[in-house]
This record gives C-alpha cells, sequence and structure tokens, in this order.
C-alpha cells in the first residue's frame, strides 16, 4: 500500500504520525507530543467561508478605491489611497519598499481571496478538478504575506502622526480595511484546507477523492 | 515522556507538506511527488538549517542601516528633520503618545532583534542535537512565525505618511534611505521563519540514548 489510511496523519509540527479519530462538527484535534492543532472540522467547511470569502471580496474593493484619510492644512488639501501608499514610494526613489508595500498591502490580500473564492466555487461540485489544488497552494502561499492586519495599525499610526502636522480626515477606506481585516478572520476561523483536498482529484488520478474520517474504505481505489 | 525520533520519516513515510498525505517515499534520497496534489515530496526543508542562517546573517547586517539611516526626511518650508526609527519612537512618546510608541518600538525594534535572537538559537539547539525544552522550543518556533509580519508596521506607517503630506512647498515627507533597509530585514526575517523546519527540533535523540554516546 502507498499510503497508510487518509485518516492517518503526520503532525506538520514535530512529524508524529497519528490516526485521528472521527471529530464532531466544530471540534479539532491536538497533536499528541507537540499539542498543534493538527485537524479541524469545521461544522460548515466550504459554504460558510464561501460567504465570507465573497463579503471580503467586496469590501477589498471599497477598500482599494475609496480615499483611505485626507488631509488638509492652509486651505490646501490631499488625500490618499492603498497603492497611493506605495506609488509615492515609487516616485520618491524607493522603489523596492514601493513593491513590498504593494505585495503586502494589495497583491497578496488580493490574491489570497481570488484564489480562495475559486477553489471554495470549484469544490462545492466534487470531485474538484486538479487546478483547483494548484489555486490553494497560492492561496496559502499568499497568505503570510497579506498584512492587512498590520497595514490598518499602520494607517492608524500614519493617522495621530500626521495629526501633529496637520488636521487629517480618516476616509471610508480606513473603515472598509477595518471590515476587512474581520472578514478575512472570519474565512481563516471557519476554513480548513484539508476538507478541500479531501474533495478534490488526485494527481495520480488513482483515487477518487473520499472522506478522510471515514475509516472503512478511505484511500482504497474505488 | 520520551523524546525519541517517532517521526513519520522514522516510520517510512513521507508527510506532504502541501496537503499533508503520508505516503511512501518513491526512495529516500529522492521521495518523488505526492499521489495527491503532485507537490515535490521532501522528508525535511531541504538544507533548512543553512539556508536559515544565511538569512538570519544577512538580515542581522541589515538590521544596522536599517537603525542608523533615516526612514522618514520632512520638509517645512525649506528646513529638513530626517527621522531614524528610534528618534520616529522618541517623538511619538514626546507627543504624548506613550502607547503608540511602545507599539511601534515593540513592532519595529523588539521584533526584529528577538526573531534573530530566537531562530539562532533554534538553529544551534538543532546543531547541537538537543532533545531538550522540546515543547518550548516548538512553542518558540510558532511564536516567531507568528508574530514576524507585524514588524512591517513601520514601512505602513512610513508609505502613508509619505504618501499623504505631500503640499509642496508648504510641507512634505520623503522616504530616507533607511527603510529598503528596514523592509529587507523584514523580508529576510519571515523567510528564515518560513526556510527553517520544526519537525527538525523533534529528530534528535535524547541523551541517554544518544547515538553516538
Amino acid at each position: 500500500m502507498p499510503h497508510p489510511a487518509l485518516d492517518t496523519i503526520a503532525c506538520p509540527d514535530c512529524d508524529l504520525p497519528q490516526t485521528i479519530p472521527p471529530l464532531p462538527p466544530g471540534g479539532s484535534a491536538r497533536c499528541a507530543r507537540c499539542h498543534e492543532t493538527i485537524a479541524r472540522n469545521p461544522s460548515d467547511p466550504i459554504d460558510r467561508p464561501l460567504a465570507f470569502t465573497v463579503a471580503a471580496a467586496i469590501v477589498f474593493l471599497i477598500a482599494n478605491t475609496m480615499p483611505l484619510m485626507g488631509l488638509s492644512a492652509v486651505g490646501r488639501e490631499a488625500t490618499t489611497t492603498i497603492i497611493g501608499g506605495a506609488h509615492q514610494m515609487w516616485l520618491e526613489g524607493s522603489e523596492l519598499t514601493a513593491l513590498a508595500v504593494a505585495f503586502c498591502a494589495v497583491i497578496a490580500p488580493g490574491g489570497h481571496i481570488l484564489f480562495m473564492l475559486t477553489v471554495l466555487l470549484a469544490v462545492r461540485h466534487p470531485p474538484a478538478p486538479r487546478w483547483v489544488g494548484d489555486l490553494l497552494r497560492f492561496a496559502a502561499f499568499m497568505q503570510p504575506w497579506s498584512m492587512n492586519e498590520v497595514m490598518l495599525l499602520g494607517i492608524l499610526v500614519a493617522l495621530i502622526k500626521i495629526s501633529q502636522l496637520a488636521e487629517v480626515v480618516p476616509g471610508v477606506g480606513i473603515y472598509s480595511v477595518g471590515a476587512l481585516v474581520l472578514l478575512l478572520a472570519a474565512v481563516a476561523a471557519t476554513f480548513d484546507r484539508h476538507v478541500v483536498w479531501t474533495h478534490v482529484e488526485w494527481a495520480d488520478g488513482t483515487h477518487p477523492p473520499s472522506d478522510p474520517y471515514t475509516r472503512s474504505g478511505a484511500g482504497v481505489p474505488g | 515522556m520520551s523524546a525519541a525520533a517517532l517521526g513519520a520519516e522514522a516510520a517510512g513515510y513521507v508527510s506532504c507538506t502541501t496537503c499533508r498525505l503520508l505516503s511512501r517515499p518513491a526512495l529516500a534520497e529522492a521521495p518523488g511527488f505526492c499521489p495527491r496534489c503532485g507537490a515535490e515530496l521532501r522528508l525535511r526543508r531541504p538544507r533548512s538549517i543553512e539556508v536559515t542562517w544565511a538569512l538570519i546573517v544577512a538580515a542581522a547586517i541589515l538590521y544596522i542601516p536599517a537603525n542608523a539611516l533615516p526612514v522618514l526626511t520632512t520638509t517645512t518650508l525649506g528646513s529638513e528633520e530626517s527621522d531614524t526609527i528610534i528618534t520616529g519612537v522618541i517623538y511619538l512618546y514626546r507627543s504624548g503618545s506613550w502607547f503608540l510608541a511602545l507599539i511601534v518600538l515593540v513592532a519595529s525594534v523588539m521584533i526584529p532583534l528577538g526573531k534573530l535572537v530566537a531562530l539562532s538559537y533554534l538553529c544551534i539547539s538543532v546543531q547541537r542535537g538537543s532533545a531538550k525544552n522540546n515543547h518550548d522550543r516548538t512553542r518558540l518556533y510558532r511564536l516567531v512565525e507568528l508574530i514576524g509580519r507585524w514588524s512591517m508596521l513601520d514601512v505602513f506607517v512610513d508609505a502613508f505618511i509619505v504618501a499623504l503630506v505631500q503640499l509642496k512647498p508648504l510641507m512634505s515627507v520623503e522616504p530616507g534611505s533607511g527603510v529598503v533597509y528596514f523592509m529587507a530585514v523584514v523580508v529576510l526575517t519571515m523567510l528564515a521563519a518560513q526556510s527553517f523546519d520544526p519537525r527538525l527540533i523533534w529528530d534528535a535523540h535524547p541523551p541517554a540514548r544518544g547515538r553516538h554516546g
């Protein structure tokens, strides 16, 4: 047998192989050795994160088009958007910093939301084709670099620092970023990527998707 | 509780880092590809300790210009004033926002430094084959991975101040030369944390059962 039953997994942090018992909806299991949470069974693992992701996509568009904050001093006014932060950095000669800001503030969150949306829509009708797995991998790559919550705190600190120099007015963008942070946290809390893997067609083409928490018949070619 | 090597690797399996399927490696040296997701299988992240060390050293070197050079230059009616990260913190403290000053100090100075020290300690302990404090070391690694992103705070603060305060010739703010080094420190320490394989912590045998006495 090329692999053990699908309910046996190795802890990603300490590599201890262990069999996950059937979990109640909403339950989770911790590694017997290093206590990392290694399995979760969210009660509604596709539709619930999908709803939050759709909302996040809409709020993401608003957050990126509306002004974050405005400034007025001696009769002159200025506003900025999220991408404006990266754009001005680029114009001032800090191209690398501009790219990092654009990636962590716009590209990674946008890519993460887009890939999650596609993955979740595709796995609603299993078996999902193989490219869904590739998109899920891209989404997982984007996630650590998607820094909306850090950006939100950065905007607030910038707002307070500028308020010492001139009058600043928070814009719709700030509230949208706040909502986006909450929605993405809700996506992360309701989603479990290992559930998606059980809905995706196998790369070697020999196995149909099966439920890892059903002991009998798991992983047996059908 | 025994801390002997009890990993999937020891049991003759390889765990896919992408989809977590356990499978038999094609060969120990070249485990091949995951039958479920098609990702390349690796028993451990390749050259984990060497890559992590290289990134730690690079980040430690860049940490010096990141803190010594100005991150922001404010021009008000012809007079220029440059701020490094630490003078920015002092400015926040003096203007009464001691809480914000503390947040920026922790995110920009203490977290990057703490990450460098923590990752160095993890690398050294793995290289020495330590089998002690495995739980604490795993917890430390998770903490480093979790909080590393918050160091990007100052880069965002600088970017939005530069973007908004453009009222030339009255008042304008330009990014200083230090901000790119600081951004590089944050990115390199995040990559260093990602390249460290926490499973190496659990691979070592306890001293009592040490292979070389």
